[in-house]
């Protein structure tokens, strides 16, 4: 029997076959994949697991693809770090960093999702993926099509900065310039899905591409030595992470991989664009969608698709949500940079600087192990950072003013 | 004869209002609500227009005039 059971609608529970579709159509509720647990169960142990390969591919049997992976073999399995000086100053004795900011080949945790996409595209017989995107996502679903020899498409609102169009065009997809805002872009977008036979990853194959996030909860679990931790801080967008980090702890569970997972699952957002965190913080199980405006601009999606859910999901743990201002997201972004040495991107800073929150709340304790994420990597997101840093030092070129300058003794020298 | 999908939303002040009847009538488009969650202070609704392109079109334009909001089903789509 298949490890894929059926699609199964999130609403209603009606099954599908595990083809390229995303809405039920019963409800309109949206569908994701079920597994036979019972099947895997028989084939999977941390054994297997250990000798699997140095990528997230080492848990296929949790990945919804029916044979080998045919694009982004290198994706995943990026390094957990034990963050002491970020700990020591934000007072945890165990705080631990998933550093996707290395995530192979485009530098973000986009590369986990995307190969699941692509993988199981060409499975459905796709030559042709898709995507809706003004960073992250762009970026590697160019790249690994280039890869796959997969003819590529990316749509961009007409309004978006060349810059941000540069880091795609240089894989050689076909940018789409629509004219018109995200709004239209989305419309447009979805009814494109709807005609043509394209893998579009974030619409018609999402069920799958969103399951390639789980693997960051699995590798949290194995690289902790195979136990959960008590608290994790994950950054929202459209709040699909939050909900696969908590499908991924409760599976290795579920398959007795792990004993009983009591994780509180955490959600940080930036205040410019915090329709879940805000719905959280005032009591409410439904969001109201906004218009985003925050330097966090990969977590800016005002009317995110999977909101509902992770507001469930964090209330389900005992979890907590908070916002930063885009103030406290550079803030972030330097006191990461500046105690671990890892560069993060916006969405790294919303993650710092909504764990710093917690810790300064009490929700996060000093002995609770806990886990930030880390999900894109600080060179993308230059500008955002640019008058926050400072200048270098400028010196003459003689070995007298150099000393001077760092007040040189024979003890070594001294910040300028 | 084409359908589309559409998750829309109404504004506190448009929640009496029975703008799904009025959509039906004045544009040729068949209505059918699937999913929907309607309180005193905010609704939505999971609903399918079908109908030829166009007038599924003018009938988007026409719920906008009126006042609600009209995102795809899958709403935010651009990552």
């Amino acid at each position: 029997m298949a490890k894929m059971k059926a699609l199964i609608c999130r609403e209603c529970g009606k099954e599908y076959p595990t083809k390229a579709i995303h809405v039920c159509e019963l409800c309109f509720g949206p569908l994701e994949v079920k597994y036979n647990y019972e099947e895997i169960k028989q084939n999977i142990s941390r054994k297997k697991i250990e000798s699997g390969p140095h990528s997230m591919w080492r848990y296929i049997d949790l990945l919804p693809v029916e044979g080998a992976p045919s694009v982004g073999p290198h994706a995943g399995f990026t390094p957990m770090v034990r963050a002491k000086n970020l700990g020591a100053f934000l007072g945890l004795d165990e705080l631990y960093i998933k550093n996707d900011t290395v995530n192979h080949p485009t530098l973000s945790f986009k590369d986990r999702v995307v190969a699941v996409a692509l993988t199981r595209a060409r499975e459905l017989g796709f030559e042709t993926v898709a995507c809706a995107s003004t960073g992250n996502l762009a970026n590697s679903v160019a790249a690994h099509a280039a890869a796959a020899g997969m003819r590529c498409y990316v749509f961009i609102p007409g309004d978006l900065e060349a810059a941000k169009v540069l880091g795609n065009l240089i894989y050689k997809p076909n940018v789409v310039e629509v004219e018109g805002n995200y709004d239209d872009v989305n419309r447009l977008c979805s009814e494109i899905a709807g005609e043509h036979k394209w893998a579009f990853v974030n619409i018609n194959i999402r069920p799958y591409y969103a399951e390639g996030s789980k693997t960051l909860a699995f590798e949290t679990v194995e690289q902790l030595g195979w136990r959960a931790p008590d608290q994790v801080v994950i950054p929202m967008a459209s709040g699909s992470l939050l909900t696969k980090i908590k499908k991924g702890l409760q599976e290795m569970e579920t398959l007795g991989l792990i004993g009983k997972v009591k994780t509180k699952i955490n959600g940080a957002q930036a205040e410019g664009c915090s329709p879940i965190s805000t719905a959280f913080k005032e009591g409410r199980d439904f969001f109201r969608p906004v218009k985003p405006k925050t330097i966090a601009k990969s977590l800016a999606i005002g009317n995110p698709a999977d909101g509902y859910y992770a507001l469930k999901a964090t209330a389900e743990t005992g979890g907590a949500m908070d916002m930063v201002s885009d103030e406290e997201v550079v803030e972030g972004i330097k006191l990461l940079a500046q105690t671990e040495g890892i560069f993060a991107e916006t969405a790294g800073g919303v993650t710092i600087g909504v764990l710093q929150k917690l810790v300064k709340q009490g929700i996060i304790k000093k002995g609770d192990v806990t886990v930030a994420y880390i999900t894109g990597n600080g060179l993308k997101t230059q500008e955002a950072v640019i008058d926050a840093v400072g200048r270098p030092v400028r010196i003459q070129p003689s070995l007298v003013n150099f000393e001077k300058t760092f007040k040189m003794g024979k003890n070594g020298g001294a910040d300028a | 004869m084409p359908s589309l999908r559409f998750h829309i939303r109404f504004p506190e002040q448009k929640i009496k209002e029975p703008i799904i009847y009025q959509i039906g009538h004045e544009y040729k488009v068949v209505t059918n609500v699937r999913r929907a969650d309607v309180r005193e202070t905010t609704g939505w609704m999971d609903v399918e227009l079908t109908g030829e392109t166009g007038e599924i079109e003018r009938a988007v334009d026409g719920l906008r005039k009126k006042g609600v909001l009209v995102d795809p089903i899958e709403l935010n789509v651009v990552e």
